[in-house]
Formats: C-alpha cells, sequence, structure tokens
C-alpha cells in the first residue's frame, strides 16, 4: 500500500491515526462529539487491525488514570475527550505531565455547561491550559491526522516526555468528511520510532512515581517542569521539519495568510480560521491591506514567532471562542498581549469572543469583525473586549 | 385535587416506542395520586435521555452534570426537607460516572427518591455499553462484547439501602404503584427501572421483559425485610426477573439526624444579622 487520499470523517482519520502509531492502549469515555473517534478505535481494535488493549471506563477521570497507569509501564497510550470529560479529567492531567507520561489525547473542543451544550467552542480547552501538556491545534483533518502522528513522536523523545492534546473543534471537523492523505504503514514506522520509555515501572527495577515533596522540592520539581515544557518547542519544531520531509506536509507554531505588507491582521486559533481565510480573500480584492494569523502551538506559548509574526501590523484583531469572565480579553488574546507589552514596535490589540456554543461565524462575520476591529483601533472602546454577533 | 393535567410539560422529543414514555407516565400518575402539586416537587437530573425526563413534566427542576444527579438532590433535601426531591437519571449517570455518589447516598440514607432508568445502554451517546450491559452484549465500544455487569440491587442491599425496589416501564400500573411506595418512604428509595431501549438494545425488549417479570407482592411468603432473602432475589436475572418490593428496612434518616434542622428547613431559618458582631468580636 502507498500513500493513498482518501474521503473519510475527520475522526475516523484519527482512529487510523492511531493505528499507524500502534498505540498499545487506548482508554476512553464515550462523549459528543468525541465518541467517533474511540468507536472506530474499538472497531479497528476488535476487527484485529490493531494490535490494543481497548479498555471501557466508566469516567473520564478513570480514563486518564488508566492511560496514566498504562503510560507508566511503558505502553504507547491514547485517548479522546470532549468538554465535561476534559474537566472531569482536569486533577489527573497535572498528574500527567507532572509525571511525565507521554499520553496522546484528542480533544473534540465543546462547550462547558451550564446551559448544556454539545457544541463547539473553547471553553473545555482554556480551562486545562496550565496542566503542563503540549497542546496543539488543528484547523483541518489533514492537520488534525498529522499531528496526531506527530504527537507521539513529541511526547515520547526523551527530551521531552510530556503529554500531547491535539485540540479539534467538535462537529466542525470530528463530524467533517475530508480527504485525507493517510500515508503507508511502513513509512510511519520510519518517522515514529518504537516506544521505549526510559524508567518504566519494573518489578526488576522497582521505582517510586508522585511521591510526596516537602516545601524544600517542590518549587525545584516545578520549576524543571517549566523549563522541560518551554525546551521542548525545540523538538516540535524539529519533528514538524521532519515531518515534512518525510511526507511533504510543514507546519510551524504560527501560520500567516496573505501577512504580505498587511497593516491589519486577524488571528484566529482552530477551524474557524479556515473560515477566515475567505474572508481575507475578499478583502483583500477589495485592496485592504489585511492579512491573517493562525495560532497552531498553544502549548508551549510561541513567543517569538508571535512576535515576529505581528511586529510590522498596525492593528492585530483577536478572536477568541473563549470567555475569560470578569477577567480581561479572551484567553488568547490576554497572552499575546502580554507578549507583545514590553516590545518597542507592536500593533494595537483589539479583542473579539465570539463563536461560542457552536455559534458560526461565516466569512461575513469576519468581514465585520476586521471592519469593527478597525474602527475601535482609531476610536478606541470602552470595552475590554467586544462579543461579536450577540443578539440583543 | 390535583390532576394529569397539572403535570403536562413540554414536548417530548423521545424516540417513538422508548421505555421512558411509560416511565414518565408512571411518575407523573404517582404524584397525582399522591395529591402532590407540581411546586412541591424537585426533581434532580443528570444528562442522559432520561436526565430529560423532569424536562417533560412539570414541577421544579435542576439539571445537573452527567453523574452529579444524587449529590445536588441530597443537597437541596438537607436545605429545605419539605420539598419532596426525586433524583432521576439513567444507568450510565448513576451506576457509572456517578457510582460513588449512588453508594454514599444509600449509606447517609438521604430523604429522597432515586429513579434509575435502566436500559443497560448508553441511550443519549448513540448506544455504547454500560455497567449494566449484560455480559456479551455487543456496542460500538464492546465489539467483542460486554464485561460483568454491575447488579444495582445487590450493590443497594449491600449499602442497607432503606428502600430497594424495581419497576418494568412496561407495567405503567405496578411502576406507579412502586413510585408511590417510594416518595411515602422515609429515607432513601431506590427504584431500578427495567427500560427497553428500542434502538440501541435490541436484547433486552419488551417482549423479553413481558416473557421474565414477575411481582413479588403475588409472592405471598416473600419478606422484604429479610436482608439475606432480598439478597437472593436480587441476584435473579435470566429465566425469572423479580419487580416490586426487594428490600426495605426503615432506619435514621440522614435529615431526621441533623441538629442543624431541628428547628425547622434551614431555608426558613432566619439570619440573625444582629448576632453577626457579637460572633466576629470572637476573633477580634
Ligand atoms: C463528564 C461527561 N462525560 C460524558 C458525557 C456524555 N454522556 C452524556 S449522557 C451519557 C450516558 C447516557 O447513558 P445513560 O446515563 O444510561 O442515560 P440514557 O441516555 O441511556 O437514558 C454520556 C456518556 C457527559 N455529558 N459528561
Amino acid at each position: 500500500m502507498t500513500t493513498q487520499r482518501i474521503g473519510i470523517e475527520v475522526s475516523r482519520a484519527i482512529a487510523i491515526a492511531a493505528k499507524l502509531a500502534n498505540v498499545d492502549v487506548v482508554s476512553a469515555y464515550p462523549i459528543t462529539p468525541q465518541t467517533h473517534i474511540v468507536e472506530d478505535i474499538a472497531e479497528l481494535v476488535a476487527d484485529g487491525e490493531l494490535d490494543a488493549a481497548y479498555i471501557p471506563v466508566e469516567s473520564e477521570h478513570s480514563a486518564m488514570s488508566a492511560c496514566l497507569g498504562a503510560s507508566a509501564v511503558g505502553a504507547r497510550t491514547f485517548t479522546a475527550t470532549a468538554g465535561q470529560g476534559l474537566e472531569l479529567m482536569h486533577e489527573v492531567l497535572y498528574i500527567a505531565s507532572s509525571m511525565r507520561l507521554p499520553v496522546v489525547m484528542t480533544v473534540a473542543n465543546r462547550a462547558l455547561s451550564a446551559p448544556l451544550s454539545i457544541w463547539c467552542d473553547h471553553s473545555d480547552v482554556m480551562a486545562v491550559r496550565d496542566t503542563g501538556w503540549i497542546q496543539i491545534f488543528a484547523a483541518n483533518g489533514q492537520e488534525t491526522f498529522d499531528n496526531v502522528l506527530c504527537a507521539f513522536r513529541i511526547a515520547e523523545d526523551q527530551r521531552v516526555l510530556l503529554p500531547v492534546m491535539i485540540h479539534l473543534d467538535g462537529f466542525y471537523l470530528t463530524h467533517m468528511v475530508e480527504p485525507i492523505y493517510v500515508p503507508e504503514q511502513s513509512k510511519v514506522d520510519k518517522f515514529l520510532p518504537p516506544y521505549e520509555y526510559p524508567l518504566p515501572l519494573d518489578p526488576n527495577k522497582p521505582i517510586t512515581m508522585g511521591a510526596f515533596a516537602p516545601p524544600n522540592i517542590y518549587t525545584e520539581t516545578k520549576k524543571a517542569q517549566q523549563a522541560n515544557l518551554t525546551a521542548a518547542k525545540e523538538v516540535i519544531l524539529q519533528c514538524w521539519r521532519e515531518f515534512g520531509n518525510f511526507f511533504g506536509r510543514y507546519y510551524s507554531p504560527v501560520e500567516g495568510y496573505r501577512c504580505e505588507k498587511a497593516k491589519v491582521l486577524l488571528l484566529v486559533m482552530g477551524s474557524l480560521s479556515e473560515t477566515a481565510m475567505s474572508a481575507i480573500d475578499t478583502l483583500r480584492d477589495e485592496g485592504k491591506e489585511v492579512g491573517l494569523i493562525k495560532l497552531r502551538l498553544w502549548r508551549p506559548f510561541p513567543f517569538d514567532e508571535i512576535r515576529r509574526a505581528v511586529r510590522d501590523a498596525e492593528v492585530l484583531i483577536i478572536l477568541d471562542r473563549a470567555l475569560s469572565f470578569g477577567g480581561p480579553a479572551g484567553p488568547v488574546c490576554s497572552e499575546i498581549r502580554s507578549a507583545l507589552y514590553n516590545e518597542d514596535k507592536k500593533p494595537k490589540v483589539i479583542s473579539f469572543v465570539g463563536g461560542l456554543g457552536g455559534r458560526d461565524i461565516s466569512p461575513d462575520g469576519f468581514k465585520e469583525i476586521i471592519n469593527r476591529g478597525i474602527e475601535i483601533s482609531q476610536t478606541g472602546s470602552e470595552q475590554e473586549f467586544e462579543m461579536f454577533g450577540v443578539r440583543e | 385535587m390535583v390532576a394529569m393535567t397539572d403535570y403536562a410539560g413540554s414536548k417530548l422529543a423521545w424516540c417513538p416506542g422508548c421505555g421512558n414514555f411509560g416511565i414518565l407516565s408512571a411518575v407523573n400518575k404517582a404524584l397525582v395520586e399522591l395529591n402532590i402539586e407540581p411546586h412541591r416537587v424537585l426533581m434532580v437530573s443528570g444528562i442522559g435521555q432520561a436526565g430529560k425526563l423532569p424536562h417533560y413534566t412539570r414541577c421544579n427542576i435542576l439539571n445537573m452534570l452527567h453523574g452529579r444527579t444524587l449529590p445536588a438532590a441530597a443537597g437541596a433535601k438537607i436545605a429545605n426537607p419539605e420539598l419532596i426531591v426525586i433524583a432521576v437519571g439513567g444507568d450510565g449517570d448513576g451506576y457509572g460516572e456517578g457510582g460513588n455518589h449512588f453508594i454514599h447516598a444509600m449509606r447517609r440514607n438521604h430523604d429522597i427518591t432515586y429513579l434509575v432508568h435502566n436500559n443497560q445502554v448508553y441511550g443519549l451517546t448513540k448506544g455504547q455499553a454500560s455497567p449494566t450491559s449484560d455480559l456479551g452484549f455487543v456496542t460500538k465500544t464492546t465489539l467483542r462484547g460486554a464485561t460483568m455487569p454491575l447488579n444495582p440491587l445487590a450493590l443497594a442491599i449491600a449499602c442497607d439501602a432503606s428502600f430497594v425496589g424495581r419497576g418494568f416501564a412496561g407495567d405503567v400500573e405496578h411502576l406507579a404503584n412502586l413510585i408511590k411506595m417510594g416518595i411515602t418512604h422515609k429515607g432513601f428509595a431506590f427504584i431500578d427501572v427495567l427500560q427497553p431501549c428500542v434502538i440501541f438494545n435490541r436484547k433486552n425488549t419488551y417482549n423479553w421483559y413481558r416473557e421474565r417479570v414477575y411481582k413479588l407482592e403475588e409472592e405471598t411468603n416473600y419478606d422484604p425485610s429479610n436482608k439475606a432473602a432480598a439478597f437472593n432475589k436480587a441476584q435473579e436475572w435470566g429465566e425469572q426477573i423479580p419487580i416490586g418490593i426487594i428490600y426495605r428496612k426503615q432506619r435514621p434518616t440522614f435529615e431526621e439526624q441533623l441538629p442543624a434542622l431541628d428547628k425547622g428547613p434551614l431555608v426558613k431559618q432566619k439570619i440573625e444579622i444582629g448576632r453577626i458582631e457579637e460572633l466576629l468580636d470572637e476573633f477580634l
């Protein structure tokens, strides 16, 4: 079999990526819109196409815990969840990163209750921002597929050994059928070497994981973790370069679209960035100097790349799909604003929050956001940020 | 007099033929026959098809997270014991995600009624195995068949739940009676309801149940206060499935033993603002 381009649901593509990565243990609990991913993996296992243990557990807390146990004995481990499921995993997520267990997880981004919503936004992601995981946003099916493969290689790199989340927008990506390049197994095997955990739980070489840390060492463990996650960026960049050399598709932490001489930049994360591209095309046709920045690497945060990407613009408009209640702008905007604050040359940063709980933003919507952003940059606004598309 | 129309709720969005219809009728019938006005009832549910039941009747509603039905129900009952608190949820919600709450609510004996719509499958998320799926039951996540199921009734008896019953969604009359006994019971009344799911559970169908269920009330010598006998009854599954009251044992409720409630419901107790200074002085 050679590389094929096949039309499949993105959830199915993720299952195939997990199969090509030859995962050993998958443990998951169903939650919309993640269900197809884990059902497809369960099917691959049952059909004998993937030699893995699939553990159907009773909650997400258990799913992540089972993954940790499996990872600690040296298994290549995968799971998937969404929204409330990610929140229920919350305390266990810290254990994965702090114990340096390279679990890989896809998150079908979903809004949080209440009121109950099964639809997409990024409030689930933002709540787990500081859990110490590497976090990558995908904008389409191919990016998702490719980055699941990369995730294992990054996570398991001996210089990293950290868990990785791949974020994809619930329904907008999980349930979309897209043409996706699926490489042959032998090529994936060359790209992704077999997993070897340096310090697995092994009765012949007993070790203790996660024991008590008194105040005289806790700070040092956290500093080590912080240094480790920051340093992971180099490995991520290297992995993406090599992925490109292997498969011909190159990724970067921050990606620009039609940014040449752009005075105004729009920054978006996730699948909406694809919609925003059409808005940019129309505005460019109208002669406006606007461009789009896609933020792909969310943790470790790509400070240098962001600073470089927006330095020459006059206005930077950022759309967040999550709120920081009572706080400053949306979480993505806050981080970028703070990354730019001490720079001599920087654009004015304008913040919008929109696309909550599955509310779509059309290309016209993005045009409106850009035009309103330009207006605010000239007139100022009394609000820290504006919510886009609210029905009054 | 309370009438069925008092409990008419919003438009139903369950699949035609769903066992939930029978359960909803039985709940409304029980409340009407007990002459309980909707405003005195609080229904607490989690997430799932079963969790939608409160939306389809009329009373106070607290829709919680998946699995978190019982702690919220207990909290409400403690703060206002005058409320008639009914918790409802699916087998996934109650025995899986919220399994730990189930055990402790029974142990503490909160004075609430808990209905579990047991369709032995996750309905809302479209057909994955649940903790009560029969051994070998094939679903999209258990293609080689589900593992050993949980026996909720035996678990409840082991926790000394003060009222353990089982109903069948296909026998509304019997179920309504059981719910009435559950509501009037002082203490935790747990009722597991056999609920056919016409879409995702093609094994445990209406006919499958009809051929197997028998009523304990019709068994002259069955004594639900005998724990050992009840435990044995709870093991019956397969050829013969008992419905009715499996186990009942009166013991003090959590709320009765709470000194804070001696002066009546917390929500009705006056907050004496004047005493705040006195209290603060203690710490200054
Ligand atoms: C934390 C969390 N995990 C998963 C879900 C997804 N979910 C919603 S309902 C449900 C199970 C439904 O089965 P059951 O509780 O038996 O109720 P039914 O729909 O069959 O009535 C699941 C897994 C969720 N809402 N929240």
